[in-house]
Protein backbone atom coordinates (compact mmCIF):
# COMPACT_ATOMS: atom_id res chain seq x y z
CA UNK A 1 0.00 0.00 0.00
CA UNK A 2 1.31 3.41 -0.73
CA UNK A 3 0.52 6.86 0.72
CA UNK A 4 -0.18 9.48 -1.74
CA UNK A 5 0.26 13.04 -0.67
CA UNK A 6 -0.58 16.37 -2.22
CA UNK A 7 1.44 19.43 -3.22
CA UNK A 8 -1.50 22.16 -3.35
CA UNK A 9 1.51 24.60 -4.80
CA UNK A 10 2.72 22.60 -7.51
CA UNK A 11 0.36 23.94 -10.31
CA UNK A 12 -0.79 20.23 -11.11
CA UNK A 13 -4.18 19.07 -11.04
CA UNK A 14 -4.17 16.66 -7.87
CA UNK A 15 -5.53 13.53 -10.22
CA UNK A 16 -2.89 13.60 -12.06
CA UNK A 17 -0.31 14.05 -8.88
CA UNK A 18 -2.16 10.53 -7.91
CA UNK A 19 -1.45 9.22 -11.55
CA UNK A 20 2.48 10.24 -11.43
CA UNK A 21 2.51 8.81 -7.87
CA UNK A 22 1.68 5.84 -8.47
CA UNK A 23 3.59 5.40 -11.90
CA UNK A 24 6.40 6.38 -9.60
CA UNK A 25 6.34 3.92 -7.19
CA UNK A 26 5.94 1.33 -9.59
CA UNK A 27 9.22 2.78 -11.39
CA UNK A 28 10.36 2.42 -7.74
CA UNK A 29 9.19 -0.63 -7.48
CA UNK A 30 6.98 0.18 -4.33
CA UNK A 31 4.37 -1.47 -5.97
CA UNK A 32 3.78 -4.22 -7.75
CA UNK A 33 1.51 -6.23 -9.79
CA UNK A 34 -1.68 -7.35 -7.30
CA UNK A 35 -0.91 -4.80 -4.68
CA UNK A 36 -4.28 -3.02 -3.65
CA UNK A 37 -4.43 0.91 -4.01
CA UNK A 38 -5.61 2.81 -1.11
CA UNK A 39 -9.56 2.83 -0.85
CA UNK A 40 -11.34 6.49 -2.57
CA UNK A 41 -12.70 6.64 0.76
CA UNK A 42 -9.49 6.70 2.73
CA UNK A 43 -7.76 8.39 0.09
CA UNK A 44 -10.40 11.18 0.37
CA UNK A 45 -10.40 11.31 3.93
CA UNK A 46 -6.24 11.62 4.36
CA UNK A 47 -5.60 14.29 1.64
CA UNK A 48 -9.26 16.14 2.76
CA UNK A 49 -10.03 15.65 -0.91
CA UNK A 50 -13.04 15.39 -3.47
CA UNK A 51 -13.61 11.55 -3.81
CA UNK A 52 -14.32 12.07 -7.45
CA UNK A 53 -10.70 13.47 -7.77
CA UNK A 54 -9.46 10.13 -6.75
CA UNK A 55 -11.90 7.88 -8.73
CA UNK A 56 -10.88 10.20 -11.79
CA UNK A 57 -7.19 9.30 -11.09
CA UNK A 58 -7.99 5.32 -10.50
CA UNK A 59 -10.07 5.26 -13.86
CA UNK A 60 -7.18 6.79 -15.42
CA UNK A 61 -4.58 4.04 -14.37
CA UNK A 62 -7.40 1.64 -15.60
CA UNK A 63 -7.38 3.33 -19.07
CA UNK A 64 -3.42 2.80 -19.04
CA UNK A 65 -3.65 -0.79 -17.88
CA UNK A 66 -1.98 0.09 -14.94
CA UNK A 67 -4.95 -0.73 -12.49
CA UNK A 68 -8.03 -2.74 -12.42
CA UNK A 69 -11.35 -2.23 -10.25
CA UNK A 70 -12.87 -4.84 -8.38
CA UNK A 71 -16.26 -3.70 -7.58
CA UNK A 72 -16.67 -3.58 -3.89
CA UNK A 73 -13.02 -4.73 -2.94
CA UNK A 74 -10.82 -2.27 -4.59
CA UNK A 75 -8.41 -0.74 -7.27
CA UNK A 76 -5.71 -3.29 -7.79
CA UNK A 77 -2.12 -3.03 -9.44
CA UNK A 78 -2.21 -5.23 -13.03
CA UNK A 79 1.42 -4.24 -13.87
CA UNK A 80 5.01 -4.51 -12.69
CA UNK A 81 7.77 -2.73 -13.63
CA UNK A 82 10.22 -5.38 -14.64
CA UNK A 83 13.44 -5.93 -12.11
CA UNK A 84 15.72 -5.66 -14.92
CA UNK A 85 14.25 -2.06 -15.69
CA UNK A 86 14.46 -0.98 -11.89
CA UNK A 87 18.05 -2.18 -11.65
CA UNK A 88 18.58 -0.60 -14.79
CA UNK A 89 17.57 2.86 -13.07
CA UNK A 90 19.28 2.13 -9.99
CA UNK A 91 22.35 1.84 -12.49
CA UNK A 92 21.36 5.28 -14.08
CA UNK A 93 20.62 6.81 -10.62
CA UNK A 94 24.16 5.85 -9.76
CA UNK A 95 25.45 7.51 -13.04
CA UNK A 96 23.39 10.43 -12.59
CA UNK A 97 25.10 10.94 -8.94
CA UNK A 98 28.52 10.74 -10.07
CA UNK A 99 27.30 13.08 -12.76
CA UNK A 100 26.02 15.13 -10.31
CA UNK A 101 29.17 15.48 -8.50
CA UNK A 102 31.35 16.17 -11.37
CA UNK A 103 28.74 18.90 -12.37
CA UNK A 104 29.51 20.42 -8.47
CA UNK A 105 32.86 20.59 -8.95
CA UNK A 106 32.78 22.40 -11.86
CA UNK A 107 30.56 25.27 -10.14
CA UNK A 108 27.48 24.08 -11.61
CA UNK A 109 24.11 25.29 -8.98
CA UNK A 110 21.42 22.94 -9.09
CA UNK A 111 19.02 25.29 -11.91
CA UNK A 112 22.23 25.40 -13.81
CA UNK A 113 22.27 21.38 -13.64
CA UNK A 114 18.52 21.47 -14.34
CA UNK A 115 19.07 23.74 -17.90
CA UNK A 116 21.53 21.84 -19.20
CA UNK A 117 19.69 18.78 -18.41
CA UNK A 118 16.13 20.34 -20.22
CA UNK A 119 18.42 21.47 -22.88
CA UNK A 120 19.86 17.52 -23.28
CA UNK A 121 16.29 15.93 -23.20
CA UNK A 122 14.67 18.44 -25.70
CA UNK A 123 17.85 17.45 -28.27
CA UNK A 124 17.16 14.37 -27.74
CA UNK A 125 13.37 14.43 -28.09
CA UNK A 126 13.90 16.54 -31.61
CA UNK A 127 15.94 13.93 -32.64
CA UNK A 128 13.82 11.17 -32.29
CA UNK A 129 11.43 13.21 -34.37
CA UNK A 130 13.43 13.32 -37.38
CA UNK B 1 -24.17 9.60 -7.40
CA UNK B 2 -25.51 10.44 -10.58
CA UNK B 3 -29.19 11.36 -10.49
CA UNK B 4 -31.79 13.66 -12.55
CA UNK B 5 -33.14 15.58 -10.29
CA UNK B 6 -30.72 18.43 -9.09
CA UNK B 7 -29.45 19.30 -5.87
CA UNK B 8 -30.77 23.09 -6.14
CA UNK B 9 -32.24 24.23 -8.96
CA UNK B 10 -33.35 28.09 -8.65
CA UNK B 11 -35.52 30.41 -11.27
CA UNK B 12 -35.19 34.01 -10.91
CA UNK B 13 -34.63 33.54 -7.14
CA UNK B 14 -34.40 37.07 -5.61
CA UNK B 15 -34.45 38.29 -1.81
CA UNK B 16 -34.87 41.88 -1.05
CA UNK B 17 -34.24 43.28 2.10
CA UNK B 18 -35.94 47.29 2.15
CA UNK B 19 -33.93 49.17 -1.05
CA UNK B 20 -31.08 46.31 -1.00
CA UNK B 21 -31.17 43.06 -3.16
CA UNK B 22 -29.20 40.38 -0.86
CA UNK B 23 -29.79 37.78 -3.93
CA UNK B 24 -30.94 39.16 -7.63
CA UNK B 25 -31.99 37.45 -10.24
CA UNK B 26 -30.35 34.16 -8.95
CA UNK B 27 -30.83 31.30 -11.62
CA UNK B 28 -28.94 28.06 -11.55
CA UNK B 29 -29.50 23.80 -11.69
CA UNK B 30 -26.78 22.14 -9.85
CA UNK B 31 -26.52 18.47 -10.94
CA UNK B 32 -26.32 15.76 -8.24
CA UNK B 33 -23.26 13.99 -7.34
CA UNK B 34 -20.73 16.99 -6.36
CA UNK B 35 -19.33 18.80 -3.74
CA UNK B 36 -20.25 22.17 -4.58
CA UNK B 37 -17.86 25.07 -3.64
CA UNK B 38 -19.93 28.33 -3.01
CA UNK B 39 -17.74 31.29 -3.14
CA UNK B 40 -17.59 35.27 -3.15
CA UNK B 41 -16.30 37.47 -0.38
CA UNK B 42 -18.39 38.52 2.33
CA UNK B 43 -21.87 39.94 1.69
CA UNK B 44 -21.68 38.63 -1.61
CA UNK B 45 -25.17 36.84 -1.15
CA UNK B 46 -24.27 33.17 0.11
CA UNK B 47 -26.09 33.05 2.98
CA UNK B 48 -28.82 34.46 1.82
CA UNK B 49 -29.07 31.68 -1.21
CA UNK B 50 -28.23 29.08 1.88
CA UNK B 51 -30.78 30.55 3.66
CA UNK B 52 -33.25 30.35 0.60
CA UNK B 53 -32.42 26.74 0.23
CA UNK B 54 -32.65 25.62 4.03
CA UNK B 55 -36.59 27.36 3.49
CA UNK B 56 -35.18 29.52 6.60
CA UNK B 57 -36.16 32.55 4.38
CA UNK B 58 -39.07 32.88 2.07
CA UNK B 59 -38.04 34.25 -1.24
CA UNK B 60 -38.98 37.82 -2.78
CA UNK B 61 -39.19 36.57 -6.50
CA UNK B 62 -38.07 33.35 -8.16
CA UNK B 63 -38.34 30.11 -6.99
CA UNK B 64 -35.84 27.40 -5.46
CA UNK B 65 -36.13 23.76 -5.61
CA UNK B 66 -33.73 21.58 -3.48
CA UNK B 67 -33.73 17.62 -4.16
CA UNK B 68 -36.88 18.36 -6.26
CA UNK B 69 -38.63 19.61 -3.26
CA UNK B 70 -39.57 23.09 -1.84
CA UNK B 71 -37.36 23.58 0.94
CA UNK B 72 -38.57 22.92 4.26
CA UNK B 73 -42.38 22.09 3.03
CA UNK B 74 -42.68 19.15 5.35
CA UNK B 75 -41.11 17.12 7.81
CA UNK B 76 -39.99 14.61 4.81
CA UNK B 77 -38.15 17.72 2.84
CA UNK B 78 -36.55 18.72 6.55
CA UNK B 79 -35.13 15.47 7.37
CA UNK B 80 -33.57 15.06 3.51
CA UNK B 81 -31.44 18.36 4.02
CA UNK B 82 -28.40 18.56 6.81
CA UNK B 83 -27.25 22.14 7.48
CA UNK B 84 -24.46 23.59 9.37
CA UNK B 85 -24.70 27.14 10.31
CA UNK B 86 -22.01 29.72 9.61
CA UNK B 87 -19.57 29.29 12.19
CA UNK B 88 -21.04 25.69 13.41
CA UNK B 89 -22.60 26.61 16.40
CA UNK B 90 -23.44 24.43 19.24
CA UNK B 91 -25.80 24.93 22.85
CA UNK B 92 -22.60 26.11 25.08
CA UNK B 93 -24.48 24.51 28.30
CA UNK B 94 -25.18 21.23 26.59
CA UNK B 95 -22.84 18.40 26.67
CA UNK B 96 -22.15 16.21 24.15
CA UNK B 97 -24.11 13.57 24.81
CA UNK B 98 -27.06 16.04 25.55
CA UNK B 99 -26.40 16.91 22.17
CA UNK B 100 -26.99 13.73 20.79
CA UNK B 101 -30.13 13.03 22.69
CA UNK B 102 -31.61 16.28 21.09
CA UNK B 103 -30.72 15.35 17.62
CA UNK B 104 -32.01 11.74 18.46
CA UNK B 105 -35.39 13.81 19.25
CA UNK B 106 -35.54 15.91 16.33
CA UNK B 107 -34.90 13.86 14.10
CA UNK B 108 -36.89 10.41 12.41
CA UNK B 109 -33.98 9.33 10.45
CA UNK B 110 -31.33 9.75 13.14
CA UNK B 111 -28.38 7.16 13.37
CA UNK B 112 -27.53 6.45 16.89
CA UNK B 113 -24.50 4.36 15.91
CA UNK B 114 -23.07 6.70 13.36
CA UNK B 115 -23.25 9.87 15.97
CA UNK B 116 -21.40 7.13 18.80
CA UNK B 117 -19.07 5.92 16.50
CA UNK B 118 -18.22 9.62 15.37
CA UNK B 119 -18.25 10.81 18.54
CA UNK B 120 -15.71 7.79 20.09
CA UNK B 121 -12.95 8.53 16.64
CA UNK B 122 -13.04 12.01 17.64
CA UNK B 123 -12.03 11.04 21.42
CA UNK B 124 -15.19 13.59 22.79
CA UNK B 125 -15.81 13.22 26.40
CA UNK B 126 -20.07 12.73 25.97
CA UNK B 127 -19.93 14.65 29.24
CA UNK B 128 -17.99 17.50 28.64
CA UNK B 129 -20.03 20.69 27.72
CA UNK B 130 -20.02 22.24 24.22
CA UNK B 131 -18.36 25.55 25.87
CA UNK B 132 -15.70 23.78 26.86
CA UNK B 133 -14.76 22.13 23.58
CA UNK B 134 -12.40 23.62 21.54
CA UNK B 135 -13.42 25.69 18.08
CA UNK B 136 -12.35 22.26 15.92
CA UNK B 137 -14.23 19.94 17.86
CA UNK B 138 -17.61 21.89 18.25
CA UNK B 139 -17.26 22.05 14.62
CA UNK B 140 -16.52 18.30 14.10
CA UNK B 141 -19.35 18.17 17.00
CA UNK B 142 -21.68 20.08 14.62
CA UNK B 143 -20.76 17.86 11.90
CA UNK B 144 -21.44 15.24 13.47
CA UNK B 145 -25.24 15.99 14.41
CA UNK B 146 -25.76 17.37 10.59
CA UNK B 147 -24.05 13.60 9.38
CA UNK B 148 -26.27 11.64 11.93
CA UNK B 149 -29.57 13.16 10.34
CA UNK B 150 -28.59 11.09 7.45
CA UNK B 151 -29.55 13.42 4.72
CA UNK B 152 -28.92 13.30 1.04
CA UNK B 153 -27.81 17.39 0.54
CA UNK B 154 -25.41 18.77 2.97
CA UNK B 155 -25.31 22.69 3.22
CA UNK B 156 -22.47 23.97 5.08
CA UNK B 157 -22.39 27.74 5.71
CA UNK B 158 -18.63 29.22 6.15
CA UNK B 159 -17.97 25.92 8.33
CA UNK B 160 -14.66 26.10 8.82
CA UNK B 161 -13.66 29.91 8.65
CA UNK B 162 -13.43 30.44 12.20
CA UNK B 163 -10.87 27.42 12.37
CA UNK B 164 -7.44 27.07 13.10
CA UNK B 165 -5.14 25.15 10.14
CA UNK B 166 -5.16 22.16 11.84
CA UNK B 167 -8.83 21.74 12.63
CA UNK B 168 -9.90 23.20 9.31
CA UNK B 169 -7.88 19.90 7.80
CA UNK B 170 -9.34 17.73 10.07
CA UNK B 171 -12.92 19.04 9.48
CA UNK B 172 -12.38 18.44 5.43
CA UNK B 173 -10.94 15.25 5.68
CA UNK B 174 -13.96 13.88 7.88
CA UNK B 175 -16.36 15.75 5.28
CA UNK B 176 -14.50 14.46 2.41
CA UNK B 177 -14.77 10.54 3.87
CA UNK B 178 -18.02 10.52 4.37
CA UNK B 179 -18.98 12.25 1.51
CA UNK B 180 -16.65 9.47 -0.82
CA UNK B 181 -18.81 6.65 2.45
CA UNK B 182 -22.67 7.79 1.84
CA UNK B 183 -22.40 9.80 -1.44
CA UNK B 184 -23.78 12.64 0.05
CA UNK B 185 -24.41 16.16 -1.92
CA UNK B 186 -22.60 18.35 -0.43
CA UNK B 187 -22.77 22.63 -0.76
CA UNK B 188 -20.35 24.44 1.00
CA UNK B 189 -19.76 28.06 1.26
CA UNK B 190 -16.07 29.69 1.63
CA UNK B 191 -14.33 32.99 1.00
CA UNK B 192 -11.36 30.94 1.66
CA UNK B 193 -10.44 29.63 -1.99
CA UNK B 194 -7.40 27.58 -1.22
CA UNK B 195 -10.18 25.04 0.80
CA UNK B 196 -12.76 25.07 -1.62
CA UNK B 197 -10.00 24.43 -4.05
CA UNK B 198 -9.02 20.79 -2.84
CA UNK B 199 -13.03 19.49 -2.06
CA UNK B 200 -15.18 21.26 -4.73
CA UNK B 201 -15.91 19.56 -8.22
CA UNK B 202 -18.97 22.18 -8.95
CA UNK B 203 -18.92 25.87 -8.53
CA UNK B 204 -20.94 28.69 -7.77
CA UNK B 205 -19.33 32.36 -7.75
CA UNK B 206 -21.37 35.39 -6.25
CA UNK B 207 -20.53 38.64 -6.81
CA UNK B 208 -22.41 41.41 -5.29
CA UNK B 209 -25.64 39.52 -5.03
CA UNK B 210 -25.25 37.70 -8.47
CA UNK B 211 -24.60 34.33 -10.01
CA UNK B 212 -21.07 35.33 -11.82
CA UNK B 213 -20.00 31.68 -13.37
CA UNK B 214 -21.40 28.16 -12.58
CA UNK B 215 -20.23 24.94 -13.66
CA UNK B 216 -17.83 21.97 -12.91
CA UNK B 217 -14.85 22.35 -12.09
CA UNK B 218 -12.82 20.46 -14.52
CA UNK B 219 -14.79 21.89 -17.52
CA UNK B 220 -14.38 25.35 -16.31
CA UNK B 221 -10.15 24.84 -15.99
CA UNK B 222 -11.02 23.61 -19.35
CA UNK B 223 -12.21 26.37 -20.97
CA UNK B 224 -10.31 29.60 -19.29
CA UNK B 225 -7.07 30.03 -20.95
CA UNK B 226 -4.25 33.09 -19.64
CA UNK B 227 -2.92 34.58 -22.73
CA UNK B 228 0.36 36.40 -22.98
CA UNK B 229 1.89 38.04 -25.66
CA UNK B 230 2.17 41.20 -27.41
CA UNK B 231 0.17 44.27 -26.73
CA UNK B 232 -3.73 44.05 -28.54
CA UNK B 233 -6.88 45.95 -27.73
CA UNK B 234 -9.33 43.22 -25.96
CA UNK B 235 -11.45 44.50 -29.09
CA UNK B 236 -9.78 42.67 -31.21
CA UNK B 237 -9.46 39.24 -30.08
CA UNK B 238 -12.40 36.83 -31.87
CA UNK B 239 -15.53 36.66 -30.57
CA UNK B 240 -15.49 33.01 -29.06
CA UNK B 241 -13.02 34.45 -26.57
CA UNK B 242 -14.54 35.97 -24.04
CA UNK B 243 -12.44 38.31 -21.86
CA UNK B 244 -12.73 37.99 -18.03
CA UNK B 245 -10.03 40.15 -16.59
CA UNK B 246 -7.23 41.88 -19.03
CA UNK B 247 -4.05 43.64 -18.02
CA UNK B 248 -0.96 45.77 -19.87
CA UNK B 249 2.17 47.26 -20.04
CA UNK B 250 4.08 49.26 -22.26
CA UNK B 251 4.55 46.62 -24.45
CA UNK B 252 2.46 43.39 -23.20
CA UNK B 253 -1.05 42.29 -22.80
CA UNK B 254 -2.47 39.79 -20.94
CA UNK B 255 -5.74 38.12 -20.40
CA UNK B 256 -7.89 35.62 -19.22
CA UNK B 257 -10.50 34.48 -21.34
CA UNK B 258 -12.98 31.73 -21.40
CA UNK B 259 -13.48 30.27 -24.55
CA UNK B 260 -15.06 26.75 -25.61
CA UNK B 261 -12.26 26.87 -28.68
CA UNK B 262 -8.76 26.18 -28.32
CA UNK B 263 -6.97 29.14 -28.75
CA UNK B 264 -4.70 28.81 -32.22
CA UNK B 265 -3.32 32.61 -32.55
CA UNK B 266 0.49 31.88 -32.36
CA UNK B 267 1.41 35.29 -30.76
CA UNK B 268 0.18 34.34 -27.12
CA UNK B 269 1.43 32.23 -25.21
CA UNK B 270 -1.04 30.39 -24.03
CA UNK B 271 -1.05 28.57 -19.91
CA UNK B 272 -3.60 26.85 -18.07
CA UNK B 273 -5.14 28.85 -14.96
CA UNK B 274 -5.56 27.19 -11.85
CA UNK B 275 -8.94 27.35 -9.71
CA UNK B 276 -7.98 29.56 -6.94
CA UNK B 277 -6.68 32.13 -10.44
CA UNK B 278 -10.25 31.57 -11.69
CA UNK B 279 -12.57 32.08 -8.56
CA UNK B 280 -9.74 35.40 -8.32
CA UNK B 281 -10.35 36.45 -11.41
CA UNK B 282 -14.15 36.38 -11.35
CA UNK B 283 -14.57 37.75 -7.66
CA UNK B 284 -11.63 40.80 -8.74
CA UNK B 285 -13.45 41.77 -12.25
CA UNK B 286 -16.69 42.22 -11.13
CA UNK B 287 -15.94 44.18 -7.70
CA UNK B 288 -13.42 46.64 -9.57
CA UNK B 289 -10.75 45.42 -7.47
CA UNK B 290 -8.45 43.54 -10.05
CA UNK B 291 -6.21 41.51 -7.08
CA UNK B 292 -9.58 40.49 -5.28
CA UNK B 293 -8.96 42.15 -1.63
CA UNK B 294 -11.58 41.84 -0.27
CA UNK B 295 -11.22 38.19 -0.41
CA UNK B 296 -8.44 35.90 2.14
CA UNK B 297 -6.82 33.90 -0.11
CA UNK B 298 -4.63 31.76 2.86
CA UNK B 299 -4.24 32.02 5.93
Amino acid sequence: MIDFHLNSRSGVAPYLQLIRQVRQALRLGLLREGDQLPTVKDVAGSLAINPNTVLKAYRMLEYEGLASAKPGVGTFVTKTVSEESVAAHQRLSMELSAWIGRAQRAGLDPEDMEALFQRAARAAEQEEAV
Amino acid sequence: MTNAIPAIEARGLGKRYGHRWALADCTLAIPAGHVVGLVGPNGAGKTTLISLATGMLAPTTGTIEVLGGLPASDPGQLARVGYVAQDTPTYAGLSVADHLRLGAHLNPRWDAGLARRRIEQLGLDPKQKAARLSGGQRAQLALTLALAKRPELLILDEPIASLDPVARREFLQALMRVTAEQELNVVMSSHLVADLERVADYLVVLVDSRVRITGEVDDLLATHHLLTGPRRQAASLPDSQQVITESHTGRQSTFLVRSTEPVIDPAWTVEEVSLEDLMLAYMGHASGSPQGQRLEVRQ
